[in-house]
């Protein structure tokens, strides 16, 4: 079943047991994103200490994609510098703009991979980046912040 | 019910296409759009292909073809809510017919009876669909005047015990929707409609949820302005309708200014057309208020009384066959009394954004998410909900259809 590619087991993994979830008080940005036409919520702290990442925590509510999404890229991008990270983003949401085109590149994205599947469900798209694009944002304001 | 459901869906072309690779269309998402049947298809092609040309101007026979053709959709509006003809203006749609009032107001001088100041209020509910609820929240922000609202109890009803603390001398508007799309409530509009005269307030009533459904009748309402859209009736995209009465649409400034709607015009002043060419600025969207003409010439053919009765049956089995899922809340009245036939609901902890993708994978096309009620979602305590609305074209079988793959959903997210 088609629906299948798109509920991958790993993310329904990731779903019910989501990590890095619970927001850790020590953060150099914090950022909220909703998706408006739906309603989910991800509040992300992160900590950059020297350009690395040493924290990303989050917390929120919403579709399994979404959170899923969010867990992943925790694991992810944690302990990698800020350079590192960006290369992570990017590649993902190549991935999520391929309409099914692409299976991903593992080299970078890990297990990530297996949201290719949801590039093919236009309307899940925005599910799978929420968390990616507060992380950028937070990134982004990481760099003002960290030395 | 007084039409066969299967001689209906044959005048609507979509459901000859199959779905998700070959699946039976259930479409239970009528609350958002409902599909056209022929009738309004063929108008909206017909005006194009024989009858264009820009209304109320041009010296030739197309020019009076198509203003005879608009003009006559708002003859069917107008019989069709029991209004007058100068009391229907076409917008591009309800949230536009709304705006326009709130934001004609905004325009009134001292003097006018809808000039507001710090000293009024406007009164709203807690279910509001953001079209009835952000324009006169905005309003409130550009006047000073304090908004105000009726809360909505766990029942899914408004809670009217402090009505009159809420509607005061004060008051200028209180815009109500007739039946939320969320909950599928249907209000009680007498109590609020009296009260608000009361006090010399006016009564916007959203009635997107309700003119598809039921027989409307403004004056028998009793209300001063009402707003639907005309997609939501089997009609066109583009074209919505506000209604108000004849001396409050005289009284109320104009919103959009510009060609059609004056009467003289120097460089530095302008007068106003009367009502309604006044509120209908530029060249209309005509082939798309011809469609919604035949639109409610195919609604009334079937009969308004037919297509409720209709959906009060389908909306107890479909009460019925849902709750009795594990795990279902219906997040609306449980009992079929004063509501219509959308049913909202959350399915155990599996997301509605899950729940729909599945269901889809059935063929069965419901809607998720706060459904631009978002106030009223953390009223009920819900982060979302799956929606599913039905139609005239909607039968028991869709129902069933939907069971089963709201059951389906539960085993396959429950693998886990």
């Amino acid at each position: 079943m088609e629906l299948d590619s798109l509920y991958q087991e790993v993310i329904l993994d990731h779903y019910k047991h989501p990590q890095h979830k619970g927001l850790n008080p020590v953060f150099t940005a914090q950022v909220s994103h909703v998706n408006t036409s739906c309603g989910d919520e991800i509040t992300l702290n992160l900590n950059v200490e020297n350009n690395l990442i040493t924290s990303i925590t989050w917390d929120g509510q919403g579709c399994s994609i979404s959170q899923a999404s969010v867990s992943m890229l925790s694991d992810l991008v944690t302990d990698k510098t800020l350079e590192e990270a960006d290369a992570i983003v990017k590649s993902f949401s190549e991935l999520m703009a391929s309409k099914g085109t692409s299976s991903g590149d593992p080299e970078i994205l890990e297990d990530a991979v297996v949201f290719a599947g949801v590039s093919k469900f236009p309307g899940r798209v925005k599910c799978a980046l929420l968390g990616w694009m507060a992380f950028k944002d937070a990134a982004i304001q990481s760099q003002g912040e960290s030395k | 019910m007084s039409f066969s459901v299967a001689q209906v869906r044959k005048d609507f072309p979509i459901f000859e296409r199959t779905i998700r690779d070959g699946k039976r269309l259930v479409y239970l998402d009528s609350g958002a759009t409902a599909q056209k049947p022929w009738a309004v298809i063929n108008a909206e092609s017909d005006f194009y292909s024989k009858h264009n040309a820009a209304v109320h101007r041009g010296a030739h026979q197309l020019a009076e073809e198509a203003t005879d053709a608009y003009e006559g959709a708002r003859e069917i509006v107008a019989q069709f809510i029991g209004g007058k003809e100068n009391e229907v203006i076409f917008t591009k749609s309800a949230t536009e017919s709304i705006n326009l009032v709130a934001y004609a107001m905004g325009n009134a001088e001292a003097g006018n009876r809808f000039a507001l100041t710090a000293s009024d209020s406007i009164v709203v509910t807690e279910m509001e669909h953001h079209a009835n609820l952000i324009p006169w929240q905005q309003l409130a922000k550009r006047t000073g005047a304090q908004l105000k609202w009726f809360k909505v109890g766990q029942d899914s009803r408004l809670d009217l015990s402090n009505i009159d603390e809420l509607i005061t001398t004060h008051t200028k508007v209180v815009a109500v929707t007739h039946q939320s799309n969320v909950l599928g409530t249907i209000n009680p509009l007498e109590a609020i409609v009296k009260r608000a005269h009361e006090v010399g307030a006016v009564v916007v009533l959203d009635a997107c949820q309700s003119v598809p459904h039921m027989s409307v009748d403004v004056l028998a309402l009793g209300v001063d302005f009402l707003a639907f859209s005309g997609h939501k009736a089997v009609g066109p995209t583009g074209v919505g309708v506000l209604w108000g009465k004849a001396e409050l649409l005289d009284e109320l400034p104009p919103f959009l200014t510009g060609g059609s709607m004056i009467e003289n015009v120097t460089m530095t002043t302008a007068t106003w057309a009367p009502v309604p060419q006044k509120f209908e600025a530029g060249v209309p969207n005509m082939a798309q208020a011809v469609g919604l003409g035949a639109a409610l010439n195919y609604l009334s053919q079937i009969g308004m009384d037919a297509v409720r009765a209709h959906e009060i049956e389908l909306t107890s089995y479909a009460l019925e066959k849902i709750s009795a899922i594990d795990g279902i809340r219906i997040v609306g009245p449980l009992e079929n009394v004063s509501r219509g036939a959308t049913v909202s609901f959350t399915l155990a902890d599996i997301h509605p954004h899950d729940v729909g993708q599945y269901v889809d994978s059935q063929g069965v096309a419901v809607r998720t998410g706060h459904h631009c009620a978002w106030p009223l979602a953390k009223v009920m305590n819900v982060p979302a909900t799956t929606r599913a609305s039905f139609y005239l074209y909607n039968d028991e079988q869709d129902v069933d259809a939907l069971v089963d793959a709201l059951l389906g959903a539960q085993k396959y997210f429950g693998r886990f």
